[in-house]
């Protein structure tokens, strides 16, 4: 496999990206539509079709029930843990949904869990990066929360898998970071990065030193950020609707996306400008106008961004580190754009943070240079090492419903711990081994991980079997445990039946779907996209040859021109997607200089006043030539 | 050397054949199938206790850049477990070297003595099922344990009622302070228990051993005690 064609993902709450390595330097793959940005929405259209990303955001406001965002904020839990988030979110649940099922999403009619929504976006990323190889995309590295639990990984590992990529690892937002900033400073330090996203907030410190990126400490809210913002001032605004209007339009699914619209809008002025409007049509023909100053966004959204102090305290304690220690600080996430934020952070550490870096795309292109060290490294990566930590203590219940911590947090992984367990009874042949993440005392307080059932141990005397079980969390920060029964010597077989997520069997089904015609699927689409080009650069020549330029050129270019043509003609109807992209690329070698003229005339009729009709381009000069090459390989 | 156990014979790649380190080869720069080995022994260091910390990073960063799952990223399958697994064991053996009281205990576990009735699991477990826990208070510190309880149980009462009493939190201010001192102290009395253990690793009777390691255990459960009692006092007086 092609490592150049290893890509690097940002799966974000509002957003997603996907980069790649090239040359010296990660970039960010543009989409069809030529942005950077593909929004993390998904919508079902009238005939059913899947729509996603920016094509999907019309749908939030016109058809609500039919569209899905922020579904990152869904990933790993479950149902009795989004109480909060069904309050604040148009997230509608499956009615059917079973006692310790997976959380299904009701979208128009059908359903879907929040492994296959994100496995919807990262195959819209996966098509954009194969448009633009021209070559089929199988390996990925994708980005998490550093604060994310086992579940949540998992889930975002599964919602890979569906997508028919191979999650060669899961990298954590801020380090990813990290190393897009690292690449071309090369400097040892202290660094803290401080990301805080569109649904999620993480605080890391790291020390680099020669070209090692070691995690020291990790903190974070995985529930936290932009969209808690927006959450406040939409309810804001649901006030003064009823206040003002008397109206109630809280219910009103299309009037709370629309307010949600012009809140985001105000939020993003106003990190610029003093003050911005809120203007929505509601239902029924009325109007909510107001006009928010910074003032007053500041101190709506001081509760949210005050949350991130703790964290962030927290984690320069687990560090052993003092603020004034810190070399550099670097803002991730849209939510950093705000001056408000700005300012917190830079109290925090007490140095004006590093933006240098776009705080949207920072990411995946950390995840590419990532992509590209996990594909054998280039020149430029090649020293470069990251060492990362696990966020959360792993624990397992004992006695009394007490958490037993085996692996603390901020321990750099992969790491281990081993325990041995016994038999309480005479002959028992089963274990059950209970597993928790987090920092608190009981068991019960804790997240519950999975539970493992050790089975197949050789029946003895109760206490006299002695089975060793290894608990390693890899470098993706996803537990794997093995046992064995040492007197035997045989390995015990684990059950795992995890908390919150998918089995195996049941990702293999969601991947059969998508994945069995994923190499047909491929051909076809480059077939039908090639076949679009043509007809582009087909019609484009067309009107040319209406033209004044056309009239222009020598009779033997107007003829190559001519055979050209006739050459792409051919190909088009048939399933040979080389010989169509070669058709491509000659007529429009051919037809450089044309376009060039028309370029010239388009201007100057333009100038004389005459419609852009005339010059056989009507969408104007600034267009360019409708027979442009397109930004493939 | 790094990556060289003392005393081994260094048996050869499986991949390339030469003479190799031991968890990776010095030649072709595979990584090799990982053999159970104590942490002292994966760095190639002898069981010491005194240890440079610089030396200790110098020695992980060097290891990590051979063994970390990155480096295999498109190795086969074989190869990306042992390196899981080699590099899961230099973390930990990583973590439990450098900090200086982790080390101390590991060594001491590895010399085959438990310290777990001091230990912070203990205490929790003790604490959430609400049984006592069987732990002794060093005497030189029983009349200082014994009042600070009692300040302690007037600070909860008094934040149970929402009345605030400056002079208690100084007074508990003070012990506290008295007690970090302490816990400082006895690190210090630790580390001269650390250079008569290292001498004793080249020359030294196995009653010297036994000895030493008895004495750097009274010091840690010591340590340990004050340690759980300032847990409590902050907890108290957050």
């Amino acid at each position: 496999m092609n490592s150049d064609y290893i890509v690097g993902i940002d799966l974000g709450t509002t957003n997603s990206l996907v980069a790649h390595m090239q040359g010296e330097s990660p970039v960010v793959i543009p989409g069809e539509d030529g942005l950077n940005l593909v929004p993390s929405v998904i919508a079902l259209d009238e005939k059913n079709q899947i729509i996603v990303g920016n094509a999907a955001r019309k749908y939030l406001v016109e058809t609500p029930e039919r569209a899905v965002y922020s579904i990152k904020r869904l990933m790993g839990r479950g149902a009795e843990d989004i109480q909060d988030e069904l309050r604040l979110f148009p997230f509608k649940l499956a009615e059917d949904l079973q006692q310790g099922e997976v959380l299904r999403i009701k979208i128009g009619e059908r359903t879907y869990t929040p492994p296959e929504i994100s496995a919807l976006i990262l195959r819209q990323l996966k098509r954009n990066a194969e448009r633009f190889f021209g070559a089929p995309v199988t390996q990925a590295v994708i980005t998490v929360p550093a604060y994310f639990n086992d579940a949540q990984r998992q889930a975002t590992k599964d919602a890979g898998r569906i997508a028919g990529l191979n999650v060669l690892r899961l990298v954590n937002e801020p380090t990813a970071a990290s190393l897009a900033y690292g690449l071309d400073k090369k400097k040892n330090g202290i660094v803290a990065v401080y990301d805080l996203g569109g649904g999620t907030f993480d605080i890391s410190i790291l020390k680099l030193h020669d070209g090692i990126f070691e995690v020291i400490s990790t903190n974070g809210d995985t529930h936290l950020g932009g969209d808690d913002i927006d959450n406040l001032l939409i309810a804001v605004a649901l006030d003064d609707i009823r206040g003002d209007l008397g109206l109630d339009v809280r219910r009103s699914g299309e009037a709370v996306q629309r307010i949600r619209r012009a809140v985001i809008e105000a939020k993003i002025a106003l990190s610029a400008q003093p003050s911005a409007k809120l203007d929505v049509d509601l239902p029924g023909g009325k109007k909510y106008r107001r006009e928010i100053s910074r003032e007053m966004f500041d101190e709506i959204i001081q509760p949210i961004i005050d949350r991130t102090v703790g964290p962030c305290k927290q984690a320069l304690k687990d560090a052993a580190v003092k603020p004034e220690q810190i070399d550099e600080v670097v803002l991730v996430g849209g939510s950093t754009r705000i001056p408000e934020v700005r300012r917190l952070v830079q109290d925090l550490f007490g140095r004006t943070p590093h933006t240098d870096l776009n705080p949207d795309e920072v990411v995946a292109l950390g995840a590419a240079v990532q992509a590209n060290i996990l594909g054998g490294g280039s020149e430029i990566t090649k020293e470069m090492l990251l060492l990362d930590v696990t966020p959360l203590s792993l624990g397992i219940e004992v006695a009394g419903g007490v958490t037993d911590k085996i692996i603390l947090r901020n321990s750099t992984v992969p790491a281990s711990a081993t325990q041995y367990y016994t038999t309480q009874v005479d002959g028992q042949t089963n274990v059950a081994i209970h597993v928790l993440q987090g920092e608190r005392e009981l068991a019960r307080d804790c997240r519950s991980l999975a539970r493992f059932d050790l089975k197949g141990i050789p029946p003895m005397v109760a206490g006299l079997s002695r089975i060793e079980v290894k608990f390693l969390i890899d470098a993706n920060g996803i537990l794997r445990v093995s046992a064995r029964e040492q007197r035997s010597g045989q390995e015990a077989e684990i059950d795992v039946k995890p908390t919150y997520g998918l089995t195996d069997e049941q990702v293999e089904n969601m991947l059969l779907e998508s994945f069995d015609y994923a190499e047909e699927d491929f051909r076809q689409r480059q077939i039908i996209e090639a076949r679009r080009e043509a007809d582009t650069i087909l019609q484009g020549l067309a009107k040319a040859k209406n033209s004044h330029a056309w009239l222009d050129i020598s009779n033997d270019e107007r003829r190559h021109v001519e055979m050209q043509e006739k050459a792409l003609v051919e190909v088009r109807d048939g399933d040979d997607y080389h010989a169509i992209r070669e058709a491509i690329d000659t007529l429009n070698g051919a037809t450089t200089h044309l376009a060039e003229l028309m370029m010239d005339t388009a201007v100057s009729t333009a100038l004389k006043g005459k419609a852009m009709d005339d010059t056989g381009m009507e969408d104007g000069p600034h267009a360019g030539h409708p027979m442009a090459k397109a930004d493939f390989e | 050397m790094p990556g060289h156990g003392p005393g081994d014979v260094t048996p050869s790649c499986w991949s390339c054949g030469t003479m190799r380190a031991v968890h990776f080869c010095s030649s072709c720069g595979k990584v090799q199938p990982p053999v159970p080995v104590d942490y002292f022994t994966f760095f190639g260091f002898p069981r010491k206790l005194h240890l440079e910390s610089s030396e200790l990073e110098k020695e992980f960063y060097a290891l990590s850049r051979h063994l970390h799952p990155d480096v295999f990223g498109q190795a086969g399958e074989m190869e990306r477990a042992w390196s899981l697994e080699q590099s899961s064991m230099l973390n930990d053996a990583y973590r439990t070297l450098k900090d200086p009281v982790r080390r101390t205990e590991y060594l001491l576990r590895l010399e085959g003595i438990e310290l777990e009735e001091q230990s912070k699991q203990a205490t929790e477990k003790a604490r959430a099922t609400g049984e006592l826990k069987k732990q002794v208070v060093p005497p030189d510190l029983l009349e200082e344990v014994f009042e600070l309880n009692m300040h302690l149980e007037e600070l909860r009462m008094q934040k149970a009622l929402g009345e605030d009493d400056p002079a208690l939190l100084e007074e508990i201010g003070k012990a506290k302070l008295s007690l970090e001192e302490k816990h400082d102290a006895l690190l210090n009395e630790l580390k001269i228990e650390w250079n008569n253990w290292d001498k004793t690793v080249d020359e030294g009777s196995e009653a010297d051993r036994k000895g030493i390691l008895d004495k750097m255990l009274d010091v840690l459960n010591r340590r340990n005690y004050i340690r759980n009692l300032l847990r409590d006092v902050n907890e108290a007086m957050d």
